[in-house]
């Protein structure tokens, strides 16, 4: 039963990476901070930006521009820490900003147009399109799993 | 019943009873004509079997039942305690700690036991068999529990029955007790019991019969027997289609009411109050009704069972305590920022205030620490059982002392520390103590002894092992060392006696030369060293031949905060464990060496290999720091040394240890995290990743 619910409408956060907008289920979101000392980890995939003191835990922190290889920018005053938690594991996201938390008619998703050549596509579990805005769903497993 | 939320409760309380059945065992060993602690093992597994069946852990409620048997006929002085009976119940506990350890991994607690429970009924049976047949057989024996029902009921019920009888009436079933007595001059008596058991059988379920069915089947029993039985027939039916099986004298089929049970159940609950409370609400409300006719062995009981349980407790679940301490850890770090901003401000009453606030969680944070300590006594009281099963399977003669079992450790390295020391007992055991002839020979007494104690001693708590047995034989040692290359001929010439004894640490080294099922195996004691070491901890060995052996080892009190020395690289704040440096110094461009691509510097002597952390975590610099001297921490894993290049020491420090979490794993050279006073997060080296 509350699968079906759940299917049918879909609780997602809305954040923005360059000019794209992604969305993550809510269920998954246990909180957005706002920029914070992050402390280098050495030796670690390049898009590990580092950890940060999330109340007392420390947590790694994933800078989402480079997970996806865009262009990288300075921090800004929007900048967002996302914080993700899947199974056992709690990670922050680096996002240019937080905008927004939706409803998404699950009717609405559709699965991400073929496009070869496009690395982004690998994180994507669909598209959602939203009056005239164009959402994409992300593929947290894939997001969180280093590729190689 | 929702039993899933009980799962954990039932699992720590059935290793307690299984611990506390398992110590008085070994206590009545010694003292075997003492039925008090007979009595105290039976409310243990009495306990059990109760807790296993009401949750559903059959077989583990069965086992339990059948020691129980025999456990009842002992207190009633039914049969005599033998070592064989002792090795019977040892074994019996054992199958049951395997059961609920498997409980405890999500299994479902089922266990081929079938030898262990026909041990169990031959000698319940071996001695019923030599009083008059089916009289008063011990089965029947009312339990002390049982005894004021017993006017009222002819056979006694285990909790388990019980439940099932008293579930029944829940189902619109009745419970019944039949009795059924077969003519004097009955023929086939068996013939007769199998005809009333079919009749039963199409009514409805019979829970339980005595004599047992097998029995009634060998026609061992005078002429009566009794069946507990649930059917949704009435009394009188019943009876009547009893009465057609011929040479059937009479019947009599009596309706159990349920208040009987309540009322036997809650003399249960004076043991198993806590698991009562909240399994079976009913029957806290029903106990003082119980209580008169229970009046002398309650009082008895309960003041030897708050001698066990004692001060009063709540269990926590570690991770709470976690959640806890990292709350606290961020009220301390405001702490940090107030006391900063209220000497900036100097003002009287916010200086007091803070000053106060300070004392206070001083306080609290000694609080929240000890809170996880655990006495090591909840790991050392398995070893009297261990150590007995082994002089016994080793044909030795050998006492265990525990001495400071009440010493406390964190619950974490009480987690890791049992399995080091299991192999270290055994090994004292197995090679350590010689056999009698052996002792005799050598004018020592015949029994060995083994010492297993506990300290304190500063920041470290030490556990030491010391038996009087053979000690170890040095060059036997050194010989193995050589052949198999541990050592070279040279090393071996300037080793000292204790280097050499802490060779049988050494990875892929066994003394034994003939490897025995006790220690052999092919686990070598490297193992219990490397478990040690990740602890924090060290390892040591005296060993005087033909005198005995003493392994001492140390660990740590708490392995959640440590002393770490801060260092700096550029912008960046790195933590290195104290227990890793042996100084720091600040060294000239000049003193450092090339050797062979790797930077040396002469300590003390020695030539201790350079790392630089800079490069090494790839630390990004603005300029070149260059003022012609270098700040090194040198640090050591086992023998080798190896000399940190920071930019700067900030301090010696005591940090709470952080894991990176599950994202983060195996990240080279680091071990962990902490959060520092400011808040920001500092990595933990670790040393060992550095040193090859």
């Amino acid at each position: 039963m509350a699968n079906a619910v759940e299917q049918k409408n879909l609780k997602v956060i809305v954040f923005q990476l360059a000019d794209k907008e992604y969305a993550i289920p809510v269920s998954h979101v246990k909180g957005i901070e706002k920029l914070m000392h992050i402390t280098r980890v050495p030796k670690t995939a390049r898009f590990v930006k580092g950890v940060i003191n999330l109340r007392g835990v420390v947590t790694p922190v994933i800078d989402l521009r480079e997970r996806f290889e865009l262009p990288i920018s300075e921090n800004e005053e929007t900048t967002r820490i996302i914080i993700i938690t899947l199974e056992t594991m709690e990670v922050g996201f680096v996002v240019d900003s937080a905008n927004d938390v939706l409803d998404i008619d699950s009717e609405s998703i559709e699965q991400q147009p073929e496009v070869v050549g496009s690395l982004e596509e690998e994180f994507i579990a669909g598209v959602a399109k939203l009056d005239n805005r164009l959402l994409i769903l992300l593929h947290l497993d894939k997001v969180l799993n280093p590729l190689d | 019943m929702e039993l899933n939320q009980y799962l954990e409760m039932f699992i720590e309380e059935s290793k307690e009873h299984l611990q506390a059945c398992g110590e008085h065992l070994l206590e009545l060993e010694k003292n075997p004509e003492d039925l008090a602690i007979v009595s105290e093992i039976f409310r243990s597994a009495h306990t059990l079997k109760g807790m296993s069946a009401t949750m559903g852990f059959e077989d583990l409620a069965d086992l339990t039942h059948k020691m129980e048997n025999v456990l009842d006929a002992i207190r009633n002085e039914k049969i005599k305690v033998t070592s064989e009976i002792f090795d019977v119940v040892f074994e019996s506990v054992d199958h049951l700690e395997e059961m609920v350890y498997d409980i405890a991994n999500g299994g479902n607690g089922k266990r081929d036991v079938q030898l262990t429970v026909e041990k169990l009924k031959l000698i319940e049976s071996g001695e019923t068999a030599a009083t008059t047949v089916a009289s008063v057989p011990a089965i029947a024996m009312p339990n002390a529990e049982t005894k004021m029902d017993a006017a009222k009921l002819k056979l006694s019920y285990d909790d388990f029955e019980k439940t099932v009888l008293l579930q029944s009436s829940e189902q619109d079933y009745t419970a019944y007790e039949i009795t059924v007595a077969l003519r004097e001059d009955c023929l086939l008596k068996a013939a007769r019991v199998f005809m009333v058991f079919e009749i039963l059988e199409k009514n409805g379920d019979v829970i339980k019969s005595h004599p047992t069915v097998e029995r009634l089947e060998e026609e061992q029993f005078d002429h009566e027997f009794y069946v507990a039985f649930i059917s949704k027939e009435n009394a009188e039916d019943l009876q009547k289609m009893l009465m057609k099986v011929s040479e059937v004298e009479s019947v009599e089929v009596n309706e159990i009411h349920q208040d009987v049970f309540t009322q036997s159940v809650t003399s249960n609950a004076q043991v198993e109050e806590h698991v009562q409370v909240i399994n079976v609400p009913t029957t806290v409300e029903a106990e003082p009704a119980a209580q008169p006719a229970q009046k002398s062995q309650a009082t008895n009981n309960s003041s030897k069972a708050t001698g066990h349980t004692s001060s009063k407790t709540i269990r926590v679940n570690i991770e709470r305590l976690d959640i806890l301490m990292n709350l606290f850890e961020e009220l301390a770090i405001d702490r940090g920022r107030l006391l900063s901003i209220a000497s900036e401000v100097n003002h009287g009453e916010l200086n007091e205030t803070v000053e106060r606030m300070s004392r206070t969680m001083g306080d609290l944070q000694n609080i929240v620490l000890t809170m996880r300590m655990v006495p090591v006594e909840t790991v050392f009281n398995r070893f009297p059982k261990m150590v007995r099963q082994l002089s016994r399977d080793l044909n030795k003669k050998i006492t265990l002392d525990v001495i400071g079992a009440e010493t406390e450790l964190d619950r974490t390295v009480i987690d890791e520390i049992g399995d080091p020391l299991v192999h270290l007992i055994r090994n004292s055991v197995d090679h350590g103590i010689e056999s009698p002839e052996d002792r005799r020979a050598k004018g020592k007494p015949e029994e060995g002894t083994v010492q297993l104690r506990a300290y304190h001693s500063g920041n470290y708590v030490f556990i030491e092992i010391e038996d009087d047995g053979a000690g170890i034989n040095r060059d036997r040692v050194l010989a193995k060392a050589l052949s198999k290359g541990i050592v070279t001929q040279e090393q071996s010439l300037t080793m000292t006696d204790k280097q050499i004894n802490e060779l049988i640490l050494a990875s892929g080294f066994s003394t034994a030369e003939v490897i025995s099922d006790v220690s052999g195996r092919g686990v070598g004691l490297d193992v219990v060293k490397t478990t040690i070491e990740s602890l924090g901890g060290n390892i040591s060995i005296d060993s005087t031949q033909n005198v005995g052996s003493v392994f001492s080892i140390q660990l740590p009190l708490t392995l959640s905060i440590i002393s770490v020395m801060l260092v700096e690289i550029e912008k960046e704040i790195y933590a290195i464990p104290l227990s890793s440096i042996i100084e720091t110094s600040i060294i000239r461009n000049t003193d450092i060496l090339n050797a062979h691509n790797q930077k040396v510097i002469d300590f003390r002597g020695k030539v201790v290999p350079l790392v630089f952390l800079e490069e090494i975590f790839e630390v990004p610099r603005k300029e070149l720091k260059e003022d012609g001297f270098h700040s090194v921490v040198i640090v050591r894993k086992g023998d080798k040394l190896a000399g940190l290049v920071v930019d700067s020491f900030i301090g010696q420090q005591e940090i709470v240890l952080k894991s990176l979490g599950n994202y983060l794993t195996n990240i080279f050279a680091i071990s962990g995290a902490t959060i520092l006073g400011n808040g920001k997060v500092a990595l933990i080296v670790d040393c060992n990743a550095l040193m090859k």
